[in-house]
C-alpha cells in the first residue's frame, strides 16, 4: 500500500532513476566500490558496480536470488577481493589489507549474517556478549548492562538466559541482529535482516535500523528483498542482476521507474527481464536424455 | 598401456595429495601453538573444553577401564596359573595398564567419544557460517575457537588414561582377589615393587600426551577443512575415528620401541 502511494505521489515526477554506474554523491564515503568486478574463481558474478555509502545513510541493495548481493557484502567485509575495480572501505583499499590491518577495519563493522550465524554453544546473551568480550575491557556490570540492552531494542530481554536450540528462527535473527549492534559500530551490513520475521517483528526491525543509522550516525547496507520494508527506511537503492548494477536512485526515483526490470522487481510481475525459469543449457538436455535412456 | 599410464598419474595424485594434507596438517598445528601465549591466557575457555572433552568422557572411560580390568584379572590368572605364577597377577594388571592398554584403550576411546564431537562441532560451524561470522567479527577462529580445543583435548588426555588405569587396576582386584581369592597382601606388594614411576608409570602417561596431541590435531584439522555439508561433516568424523585409530596404534609401536626396547 505504501509502495502504491509512493508511485502515485511521484507519477509525475522527472525520472531520474540511473541505469548508468553512477552513484549518489556521498560526503566522505565509508564504503565506496570503483568499477569493481567480483567472482568466484574464474566465475564473474558481478561486472563494473560503482557504488558509494556515507555515514548516516541507509542503503538498500536489492536484486533476484542469486543476482551477486551477498558477493558484494563479503566483498565489503574483505572475505572475497575484487577481480577488478577498487573497493575503499575507511577509506583503505580492501586489497591491501591483512591480518591486523583487516581486522582492525572489522572491528569497526557489524554485520548480520544471512542465517544468523548464531554461536551454537553459547546462549542468547553470551552471543550478544561476544563481541564486547572479544574486542573490549568492560566490566561485567557493563557487559549485563549493555547486552540487556541491546536485547531489549529487538525484545529479547527476557530471552537472555535461552539457548540458541531454545529460540525460534524470527528470534535467532533478532538476536543475530542485537549482536551486530551491540558494540555499535560505524558501517553494519544486514544480510536479509527481515527474512523470516513476523510482520509485528519486521517493522520494528525496519524503524531499528532506521534509528540506530540516525542516532549513531552510521552507515547501513540493506540487502533485500523486502520493498516494502527497504523503500520506507533506505536513503538509497542499488539494483544488481545480469552480473550488473540494473539501475538505482532513490526509492521515490525507482517507484516512479519505467525501467522494465525495476518494475517487474518491484511489482512483482512473473514476465519480463528477469527469467523466473531456469535457462535450459546442454548439460541438461544430457542428461535427460541419459535419464530417458534408463527408464 | 594407457591403463598403466593412469594407474601412476592416479597413485601419483593420490601421493600428493597426502603430502599437501600433512603439510596442511603442520601448518594448522604450528598455527595453533604459534596463538596459544594469547588463548592461554584466558585459561577459561581451555577448562570449559577441559570439561566438556574430559569429564562427558569420563563415564565411558571408567567403564571401559573396569572391564578391561576385569578381562585382564582372569586372563591373566589363567595364564600365570599354568606356571604357579598366580601371586604376580597384581603386576601384570599394572604394568599391562599403565604401559600400554591406559593409555592406548583410552586413546581409542577419545577419538570415538571426544574427537568425532570436535570435528562435528568445528564442520558444523562453518557450516552454519559461524566460522565465517567471526572472521568478520574480526576475532581469529583459530585463536578463539581452535586453540582452546586443543588443549582441552591434550590436557584431558592423560588424565583420562590415568582414571582408565586406576579403575582397570581396581577390576583387576575385584577378579583376582574377591573373586577368584589371590592373597590381596601378594597382589599388591608385587604390583609395588615391580611398577617403576619412571620407567612404566612416566612413559605412559608421554604416551597418553602425544595420543593427545595425534588425536586432537587430528579431530581438529578433520572438522576444520570438512566441507560445509552434512555429507562433509558425516565424512570428516568418520575420517577423524580411522585417521586417529590407526595413528594411535602406529604411533605406540614407536613409541613403545622408544621407551622399552634395549
Amino acid at each position: 500500500m505504501r509502495r502504491l502511494n509512493l508511485r502515485v505521489h511521484h507519477a509525475y515526477a522527472e525520472l531520474k532513476v540511473m541505469t548508468a554506474n553512477t552513484s549518489p554523491a556521498a560526503q566522505n564515503p565509508l564504503v565506496e566500490f570503483h568499477d569493481v568486478t567480483l567472482g568466484y574463481g574464474d566465475v564473474t558474478v558481478l561486472r563494473n558496480i560503482t557504488a558509494q555509502l556515507g555515514p548516516g545513510q541507509v542503503v538498500a541493495l536489492m536484486g533476484g536470488s542469486g543476482s551477486g548481493k551477498t558477493t558484494l557484502l563479503r566483498a565489503a567485509t574483505g572475505q572475497i577481493t575484487a577481480q577488478k575495480g577498487l573497493i575503499r572501505v575507511f577509506g583503505h583499499d580492501m586489497s591491501q589489507l591483512q591480518g591486523e590491518e583487516l581486522r582492525a577495519i572489522r572491528q569497526r563493522m557489524g554485520v548480520l549474517f544471512q542465517q544468523g550465524a548464531l554461536f551454537t554453544d553459547l546462549n542468547v546473551f553470551e552471543n550478544v556478549a561476544f563481541p564486547l568480550r572479544e574486542h573490549t575491557r568492560v566490566s561485567e556490570e557493563q557487559v549485563l548492562e549493555r547486552v540487556l540492552e541491546t536485547l531489549d531494542a529487538v525484545g529479547l530481554r527476557t530471552a537472555a538466559h535461552l539457548a540458541v536450540s531454545e529460540i525460534s528462527g524470527g528470534m535467532a535473527r533478532r538476536v543475530a541482529l542485537a549482536r551486530a549492534i551491540v558494540l555499535e559500530p560505524e558501517l553494519i551490513l544486514y544480510d536479509e535482516p527481515f527474512a523470516g520475521l513476523d510482520p509485528i517483528s519486521l517493522g520494528i526491525t525496519a524503524r531499528l535500523i532506521r534509528d540506530m543509522t540516525n542516532r549513531l550516525h552510521c552507515a547501513s547496507i540493506l540487502i533485500t528483498h523486502d520493498v516494502q520494508e527497504s523503500f520506507a527506511i533506505a536513503d538509497y537503492v542499488y539494483m544488481v542482476g545480469q552480473g550488473r548494477m540494473i539501475a538505482h536512485g532513490t526509492p521515490e526515483q525507482l517507484s516512479a521507474s519505467n525501467d522494465p526490470y525495476v518494475r517487474q522487481f518491484l511489482d512483482g510481475a512473473p514476465d519480463g527481464p528477469i527469467a523466473f525459469r531456469y535457462p535450459d543449457s546442454p548439460r541438461f538436455d544430457e542428461w535427460l536424455a541419459r535419464r530417458k535412456g534408463r527408464s | 598401456m594407457n591403463i598403466f599410464a593412469r594407474s601412476i598419474a592416479s597413485l601419483g595424485s593420490q601421493v600428493r595429495t597426502a603430502i599437501m594434507g600433512l603439510g596442511a596438517f603442520t601448518r594448522l598445528l604450528f598455527a595453533l601453538l604459534g596463538r596459544s601465549g594469547t588463548a592461554l591466557s584466558r585459561f577459561g575457555l581451555v577448562s570449559q573444553q577441559i570439561h566438556f572433552i574430559g569429564n562427558h568422557s569420563l563415564l565411558i572411560i571408567s567403564v571401559s577401564g573396569l572391564f578391561v580390568g576385569f578381562v585382564l584379572g582372569l586372563q591373566g590368572y589363567y595364564t600365570l596359573s599354568r606356571y604357579g605364577s598366580e601371586q604376580a597377577l597384581g603386576l601384570l594388571v599394572a604394568l599391562s595398564l599403565t604401559r600400554e592398554l591406559g593409555p592406548v584403550v583410552t586413546a581409542l576411546l577419545f577419538a570415538g567419544r571426544a574427537g568425532t564431537s570436535l570435528t562435528a562441532e568445528i564442520g558444523l560451524m562453518k557450516a552454519g557460517e559461524q566460522i565465517a561470522a567471526m572472521e568478520v567479527m574480526a576475532v581469529d577462529p583459530l585463536r578463539r575457537v581452535l586453540v582452546p580445543r586443543f588443549w582441552g583435548g591434550v590436557i584431558a588426555m592423560p588424565i583420562l588414561a590415568t582414571v582408565f588405569s586406576m579403575v582397570g587396576v581396581i577390576g583387576g582386584w575385584v577378579v583376582g582377589v574377591v573373586m577368584i581369592g589371590v592373597d590381596p597382601g601378594i597382589f599388591w606388594s608385587q604390583m609395588q615393587d615391580g611398577v617403576d614411576v619412571f620407567n612404566d608409570v612416566l612413559n605412559g602417561v608421554i604416551k597418553s600426551v602425544v595420543f593427545g596431541i595425534a588425536v586432537t590435531m587430528i579431530a581438529l584439522y578433520c572438522g576444520w577443512t570438512s566441507r560445509p555439508t552434512p555429507e562433509g561433516v558425516a565424512r570428516a568424523t568418520t575420517r577423524t575415528v580411522v585417521i586417529s585409530s590407526l595413528v594411535v596404534l602406529g604411533l605406540d609401536f614407536v613409541l613403545t620401541a622408544l621407551m622399552f626396547g634395549n
